[in-house]
């Protein structure tokens, strides 16, 4: 992988991680890749970037500090994203840390940063809550059994299929030919939304400046 | 097995890193230098010939400073701050461009060509952007960390600061995607080949940048995190010693990574004209190898002094302007920066659309 990252040239607009050609023959545009060394590498990568989420997710729910439980979620982005980089999908794993990472995670650290939890403030919990959260979450991870348990992996032909589709080229080609109208009735639902906060958060006339 | 090609590109990447540091450490300097002539002062000029040692001096002053932790402040994440600050300010140089390329021979008939450019992603852009919308933890994480009043307040501002600067950041480079059509650090910096700048088709968009840098950067006018009439020293007020240091190293480096994002996108980064016959030139007199590298060579040197002259700008910038008022800020960044942004891009696309066909019609 490092050979290929450093082996950029300007006709090969990436340095590509071949998540699927575990074969032994090499591609043309690439000629530093030495597939066995690769799979071993890409596979201890998401083996610790999947340990790493799981782990970040975790202590976002059971961290008692509001701020560390949103700084574990930045953490779980984090990997999410090397996730979408070991899938050769560079655009939405950049996206993901701008967005989230970068826009609205500061925004969840901003407003809680202003609430000023304190620890003892923890609001007590009676046993009927303890109960009713329990019998939700376990319906919930009984349904997730009952999907996942005989749900079909995709299986893609190694030879046939194109790595290059998460490329911003090959993306941004999809959207605007197959899903053009999609598309654009999201933007609009964004925009809806934006107008609609403004509203919200608009003062009246004659109101206060806090 | 160690490849030639291989050890070119660390021997860059080292290189680079180093320069980075080397240059923020002298951007300290050269900021006194630059506040003391521009106030008819002499500046720094004990420590050393011209007071060139003086970063030095300070560096092994802030190591031996009491290093001190307020009692109820988070420990790890008080720590965590400045570390955060650095590591985002060094990460965003790994895609920018600094030369053309460096030609190797491997073998006979067998020339390996390397760019100097630490890593060419086909997303660059988006990249720079994204450690740039990241650089503002460092500060929100150790304001918060500190338990204090004022710098809570630093954080909050350079959050609010951060977010409201991005989106002009963002708006402004679109425009450039539109006309280049590539994320691409690297074929960005190539379609401005000889004078063909993107400052001449883009200057509405290049103040825009510029502006949003400074706010970027918390750089006066924009310093409003660390506003030390207001806010004592910001988020950074109950830090000492290095810790303290890394804050303000990282504005340095900050401060030249911009430099150099800008020179790239706006001013054709390593390209300048005539470059064609230099590089004719040079190929004709040393042999096409050493030519095409001491030709790299001296694209690099001019655009190290297109950086060296953003950063001079910054704190030409820093020591004749006013700080602004908070509602100032917050005015000029939604009202009049974004609409500008957008106007920008509209003009853009209708420039691609109509004028550009009716120039090359013109021109046949």
């Amino acid at each position: 992988m490092v050979y290929d990252i450093l082996y950029f040239n300007k006709h090969h607009t990436s340095y590509t991680i071949h998540h699927t050609p575990y074969t032994t023959h090499h591609t043309p545009h690439t000629p530093y890749i030495i597939h066995q060394d690769f799979k071993t590498m890409a596979d201890k990568l998401f083996y610790f970037l999947s340990f790493l989420a799981l782990l970040s997710a975790m202590m976002v729910v059971t961290a008692k500090n509001p701020i560390h439980s949103v700084l574990y979620l930045i953490l779980t982005f984090f990997c999410l994203s090397g996730h979408y980089v070991l899938l050769n999908a560079q655009f939405v794993a950049v996206v993901n840390i701008i967005v989230y990472a970068g826009a609205i995670m500061v925004l969840f650290l901003f407003v809680i940063m202003f609430l000023n939890l304190k620890q003892d403030d923890e609001e007590a919990k009676t046993n009927l809550t303890k109960i009713a959260a329990t019998i939700v979450g376990g319906t919930l991870g009984v349904i997730l059994v009952a999907v996942f348990r005989k749900a079909q992996l995709g299986t893609y032909n190694p030879y046939s299929f194109n790595s290059q589709v998460g490329m911003v080229e090959n993306l941004g080609e999809v959207l605007y030919n197959d899903y053009l109208l999609p598309f654009e009735l999201a933007s609009v639902l964004f925009l809806i939304a934006m107008v609609g906060a403004v509203m919200l958060a608009k003062r009246e006339v004659g109101d206060r400046h806090f | 097995m160690l490849e030639a090609g291989f050890i070119i590109k660390s021997l860059i990447i080292l290189a680079l890193f180093g320069l980075t540091l080397l240059i923020a450490t002298y951007s300290t300097y050269a900021e006194r230098k630059v506040a003391a002539f521009l106030q008819d002062r002499l500046g720094p000029n004990r420590a050393g010939p011209w007071g060139l040692l003086q970063p030095i001096a300070d560096a092994g002053k802030m190591f031996f400073k009491e290093d001190f932790i307020p009692s109820q402040a988070s420990k790890w994440l008080f720590i965590a701050g400045p570390c955060l600050s650095m590591l985002t300010a060094l990460m965003a140089t790994a895609v920018v461009p600094f030369g053309d390329s460096v030609k190797y021979t491997t073998g006979p008939n067998q020339i390996l060509t390397v760019p100097v450019q630490p890593i060419d992603v086909n997303i660059g852009v988006l990249y720079i952007f994204g450690v740039v919308s990241l650089g503002v933890y460092g500060l929100m994480i150790g304001g918060w960390a500190s338990n204090n009043k004022f710098s809570l307040l630093g954080a909050i501002r350079a959050a609010s600061q951060n977010i409201s600067y991005e989106i002009p950041m963002g708006l402004s480079m679109i425009a450039i995607l539109m006309m280049t059509g590539s994320l691409s650090m690297g074929e960005i910096v190539s379609q401005q080949h000889g004078g063909n700048w993107n400052i001449f088709y883009q200057p509405l968009g290049f103040i825009i940048f510029i502006t949003c840098a400074f706010a970027e950067c918390n750089r006066t006018p924009f310093d409003l995190p660390e506003c030390e009439t207001e806010l004592i020293g910001g988020y950074h007020t109950e830090y000492s010693s290095m810790k303290l240091g890394f804050y303000l190293f990282s504005e340095y480096i900050n401060m030249f990574v911009s430099s150099a994002v800008i020179s790239n996108l706006f001013f054709g980064g390593y390209n300048y004209p005539f470059m064609d016959s230099v590089h004719q030139f040079l190929t004709n007199n040393l042999g096409a190898i050493a030519g095409h590298n001491v030709a790299t060579l001296i694209g690099t040197v001019v655009l190290f002094g297109k950086i060296f002259f953003f950063i001079f700008f910054f704190m030409w910038v820093r020591w004749t302007l006013p700080r602004f008022r908070y509602d100032q800020l917050m005015n000029l960044g939604w009202k009049g920066l974004i609409p500008l942004a957008m106007l920008n891009i509209v003009l853009t696309g209708g420039a691609i659309l109509f004028l550009k066909p009716l120039i090359t019609a013109l021109l046949k």
